[in-house]
């Protein structure tokens, strides 16, 4: 069997009826399926919102675990392009020389470490490792920093026993909150420091405002990259044909970066509230219900995708929406795609072939569907 | 070779030439401003709008079914409207003018 295969479990409902349900914590999710309706909803913000209550539009909703907004991804227009305003042009710094040349030598020095290790596990020893040192880039924080990120675990809020872990929270929270006080009593030229010195509709940003951005850094960034990171270590394992002819061609890098992030669409939905009594795929949703962008479906659309359960590497026409649609597209993508890009790269310099010991897989859990959205452990061998 | 001129939303106006790649790539490699390339090239970013004179429109030609999609949800669509990514460079647009969307 192919580890690396993910198999698309809306395809029924998709081409049925066009929207799926599920329940989340007590409160009905009307999914939202196909490419187009996928982006439509997206892009009609007025009707479907982000700005509900703090947590709401996250699924499992952490409405129960969070009282700070997240900004700019829970603020609607026009609120939201002011927020966006200063925070794109930090975002974009992963395309400076500078920021990708230390990327490259975190990611190099990780793979060297690891090269001709009997056996290792990808998701702890790994993707995690590498997720926690490159967002110090992202943050402009020492180094160091990403010991205690990398103790956390592979979650920040999620753990096994439960779906939701408030203990897991705080301990995020409680951080960013002395972070803060922190960058306030001594400001350097981290992104706390940056947004603590910023203005945003006329105002400058509070304390809960910085929170709100950067929970949003820490918490949107995480799991998804994990999962990037180690479903390609998974991929390219199964596939050595696929990095035998990035090396001849390494021309298609970046289709084949966008088809993973397509095929394993590490973030599987997201929520919005309707703002007024409405409909979705000639489904009655009344005012103050929940939907979801399920853009894990979207991406396997084959109204859109030709082969839409393969991975084709040099796909040249990939209008995936892996990183969201509209106006609250990913703020972290930039820095997303420069870690595939620089990861990949090191693979195909320096990993001959992986090999794939043992794995456990990580399925959602969304009702009816069961999707598999990464993996709980993933042993491999890299081999020079 | 071809030329290709951009116009830019503060009405800066930069040429650049090329022989290959796309529209959007010698865009970013001439930085200018409005036109990132996020996804790199293949249309699923829409942050390389423009859009083309009226009378090069010929030149161009129309955009794809997937292309017209994107295009359909992004602000400021004409009916001139083109993502410079899924625009060839060849002689065919050689003295094109374009206008950034954004």
């Amino acid at each position: 069997m192919d580890k690396s295969n993910f198999s698309d479990p809306f395809e029924t409902e998709r081409l049925g009826k066009g929207y799926g349900k599920m329940d989340d914590q007590g409160e009905e999710v009307t999914m939202v399926l196909g490419h187009k309706d996928v982006r439509r909803c997206a892009h009609n913000h007025k009707t479907f919102q982000s700005g509900a209550a703090p947590g709401r539009i996250v699924i499992p909703s952490e409405e129960k675990i969070r009282e700070t907004r997240q900004i700019p991804f829970e603020v609607d227009p026009p609120l939201h392009a002011d927020f966006r305003a200063i925070l794109d042009p930090w975002f974009k710094r992963p395309l400076e020389e500078e920021y990708t040349a230390r990327l490259q030598s975190q990611i190099q020095s990780l793979v060297k470490e690891v090269l001709n290790r009997d056996s290792l596990d990808i998701v702890s020893e790994f993707a995690l490792p590498l997720q926690s040192r490159a967002l110090t880039l992202l943050l402009n924080t020492p180094l160091t920093q990403a010991e205690t990120w990398i103790s956390w675990g592979t979650h920040v809020f999620r753990s096994k026993s439960s779906a939701l872990d408030s203990d897991k929270a705080n301990i995020l929270y409680d951080y960013i909150d002395k972070e803060i006080d922190r960058a306030i009593a001594n400001p350097t030229d981290d992104l706390y420091s940056v947004l603590l010195a910023s203005e945003a509709n006329g105002k400058k940003l509070t304390k809960e405002e910085v929170k709100g951005v950067i929970i949003l850094t820490f918490a949107g960034g995480r799991d998804t990259v994990i999962n990037a990171v180690t479903n390609s270590i998974a991929y390219f394992a199964q596939h050595p044909e696929s990095l035998e002819r990035l090396r001849k061609e390494p021309e298609i890098l970046n289709n084949t970066i966008e088809e993973l992030i397509r095929y394993f669409s590490p973030l599987t939905q997201m929520g919005r509230v309707t703002t007024e009594d409405t409909s979705v795929c000639e489904h009655a949703l009344k005012a103050d219900s929940k939907i979801s962008l399920c853009w894990a479906s979207a991406n396997r659309d084959d109204k859109v995708f030709d082969n839409a359960n393969e991975v084709v590497i040099d796909r040249k026409i990939n209008p995936h929406v892996a990183f969201g649609f509209g106006t609250h597209n990913c703020l972290g993508a930039t820095h997303a795609r420069q870690i595939m890009k620089v990861l990949i790269t090191t693979l195909i310099d320096e990993v001959k072939s992986i090999d794939i010991i043992d794995y456990k897989e990580n399925i959602e859990d969304l009702g009816t569907f069961k999707r598999k959205v990464g993996f709980d452990s993933l042993h491999v061998k890299f081999n020079s | 070779m071809a030329k290709i001129t951009f116009i830019t939303n503060d009405n800066q106006t930069i040429v650049a030439e090329a022989t290959t790649g796309s529209v959007m790539e010698l865009a970013v490699q001439n930085k200018v401003k409005g036109i990132d390339g996020d996804c790199g090239g293949v249309c699923s970013c829409a942050t390389c709008h423009v859009h083309v004179q009226p009378e090069h429109w010929e030149k161009v030609g129309e955009p794809s079914e997937l292309e017209n999609d994107m295009l359909e949800f992004d602000d400021n669509v004409s009916e001139y409207s083109r993502l410079c990514c899924q625009v060839d460079v060849s002689e065919a647009v050689d003295g094109i003018v374009l206008k950034v969307a954004r």
